[in-house]
């Protein structure tokens, strides 16, 4: 067994037969970190000298009889979320100096569980891209292949995972940054249904649709993460006060009569043919694993991309209001009156992606606009949220593509906005429904990962993954290792 | 709709963005091809449809109002770009 190949369960069952300390999983970790994954530009900060910390006192704990079964195995988080005392950027020239003063409820969850944090991933600034080519620290590169992207905005997360440089990584999801990426980069990726996982410490970019997960390269995986991140949290006060299944222990699911919805708006036009056959070969797997499919509609699914680039921005216009380069962040120099000083700390702090969505958000909420914009994408997200409403009276899961194509360019869209935003076409109306979505390796178009998308009812992340498990018990693309990382 | 550059200059600074001149028509572009796309929202009639704000539609919770953080004034100051006596210091306001 290969240390950066295995599952977070793999190193879960080495850490327990004392096959391996935690200290020698983190270092392990930490070499491909410091070696073959410096090309990737995965990771933003390491925090070595922390993990090494983290790491002997899980071995600590494990002796004293007091291991779970995430104590001692490294992850990394996505620099959305606060460490308290290590740099957390969120992608953007505004945080770069930004030491936080406290922990994410996700962090504080999972150092609970014994898990060592290896340091933070690069993301698009402020979560807002598909491509992390937004980040103020440079791209990320898919270790499928580098000259392509990772996909966003959890690309680090993503292509730290898909390299061997972390076994689970956090991310977020906010229109597809989740699940996207783990498509791109041909690892397992959920997003949970909206109030799942608190939001506390979590960055905002657009409150409504914001929610974290978990990214490994299995459905058991996310499971076991899944667990220690999700419960409630007084802090987020949209976090669901609701029990948190042991997802792990739920897995083997008989797919006997499991009807299964396929979206007849998810197979159309844009939809690449290399992705789609492999799409329809994974339904011919679960076909043999008993599940019945039907056709549906989702006949507002074209909306969807319009009332997100609506409502996200007009959130994140709002939520970013408050870096004005007095409390904390980016503050420019000599600025000659207050107004100076928002606008040029905000001007240099931001980047242009970032600065478009303000831009866009602050027209749409503006006087005389509000209607024409902010209230009709709200009329259409709940036609959106209807839609799913219904298909979910008459099927269990849906499935589909998680992104009309596999990884693109790097370079390859980022001078039109427009066509970037159309990379999430299949994930974004989840985000506006507020339902779990997960992304599993599927195949290949030209050598590049194709990511299968299945969707679940609220609060069914249950079924979602046993799902997904059953499909990794008879195909194996989520054990592919891309050749330059293996 | 499609913008032009004082379009632009007006929200950038209701965003209080600087936004340099010379970038005021690459913007002006940008929003309104955004602007374009997401007006697709038209063709569909949704007089009679509800706003839908938040997926699962829930209520604000309430907690009883009693003092539940400690003062960390110094740790959150410590991130400050320029405090003093514990104030964040910003340039004069009233002359």
């Amino acid at each position: 067994m290969s240390i950066h190949t295995s599952t977070v369960a793999e190193l879960s069952t080495a850490l327990a037969r004392g096959d391996h300390s935690s200290r020698e999983l983190t270092e392990a970790f930490l070499q491909r970190i410091q070696g073959q994954g410096v090309a990737l530009n995965a990771l933003v900060t390491v925090t070595a000298e922390q993990a090494l910390a983290a790491a002997d006192a899980a071995d600590r704990a494990r002796a004293d009889g007091e291991a779970g079964p995430l104590t001692g195995v490294p992850m990394v988080h996505k620099d959305i979320f606060c460490t308290r005392g290590v740099r957390t950027s969120c992608g953007s020239r505004m945080l770069d100096n930004f030491i936080s003063p406290y922990n994410a409820h996700v962090v504080d969850r999972l150092s609970a569980a014994g898990m060592v944090c290896l340091g933070k991933a690069n993301m698009d600034e402020f979560a807002m891209g598909s491509s992390n080519e937004t980040s103020f620290y440079g791209p990320v590169k898919n270790p499928w292949d580098t000259d392509a992207v990772p996909g966003g905005s959890s690309g680090g997360s993503a292509a730290a995972v898909a390299g061997g440089l972390a076994p689970a990584a956090t991310g977020t999801d906010t229109g597809g940054s989740i699940r996207q990426p783990a498509a791109l980069c041909g690892i397992t990726g959920l997003k949970p249904t909206y109030g799942r996982v608190s939001r506390y410490g979590m960055i905002a970019f657009a409150s409504s649709l914001d929610q974290a997960g978990p990214m490994a390269r299995t459905a058991e995986d996310c499971a076991l993460l899944l667990e220690a991140m999700a419960g409630f949290d007084m802090r987020d006060s949209t976090c669901v006060e609701r029990e948190v299944p042991r997802y792990s222990q739920h897995l083997a699911t008989d797919l006997n009569g499991l009807t299964i919805g396929l979206p007849k708006e998810y197979f159309g036009e844009g939809l690449d043919p290399t992705v789609a056959s492999a799409i329809d070969a994974a339904v011919t797997e679960y076909r043999k694993l008993g599940a019945e499919f039907r056709e549906i509609s989702l006949a507002n699914t074209h909306l969807a991309v319009p009332a997100y680039y609506v409502i996200a921005p007009a959130e994140c216009s709002s939520n970013l209001s408050r870096f004005d380069g007095v409390r904390f962040g980016h503050r420019c120099d000599a600025p000659k009156d207050l107004e100076d000083l928002y606008k040029r700390s905000r001007g240099e702090g931001f980047g242009d992606e970032v600065q478009r969505r303000i831009m866009v958000g602050t027209y749409a909420l503006s006087a005389g606009y509000y209607d024409a914009y902010y209230l009709k994408a709200q009329q259409v997200r709940r036609l959106i949220r209807d839609d799913f409403l219904s298909a979910f009276e008459d099927v269990d899961l849906i499935l589909g593509p998680t992104s009309p194509t596999a990884a693109f360019n790097i370079g390859e869209r980022s001078d039109d906005p427009v066509s970037m935003y159309l990379s999430d076409i299949y994930t974004i109306a989840v985000n506006l429904a507020g339902l779990p979505g997960i992304s599993v390796p599927a195949g290949f178009a030209g050598g590049r990962p194709v990511g299968l998308q299945l969707i679940g009812n609220y609060f069914d992340e249950a079924r979602l993954l046993g799902a997904a498990h059953a499909y990794q018990q008879v195909t194996d693309w989520h054990t592919r290792v891309p050749e330059a990382f293996a | 709709m499609s913008l032009d550059k004082d379009d632009v200059r007006q929200i950038a600074h209701l965003a209080r963005l600087a936004v340099d001149d010379q970038r005021l028509p690459e913007h002006a572009s940008n929003l309104s091809a955004i602007l374009e796309f997401v007006e697709a929202m038209d063709a569909v009639d949704t007089a009679a449809v509800e706003p839908l704000a938040h997926p699962l539609e829930m209520r604000q919770r309430l907690r009883p109002d009693q003092v539940s953080e400690e003062n960390q004034r110094e740790l959150f100051q410590s991130v400050a770009p320029a405090v003093e006596g514990g104030l964040y210091l910003v340039p004069r306001v009233i002359e």
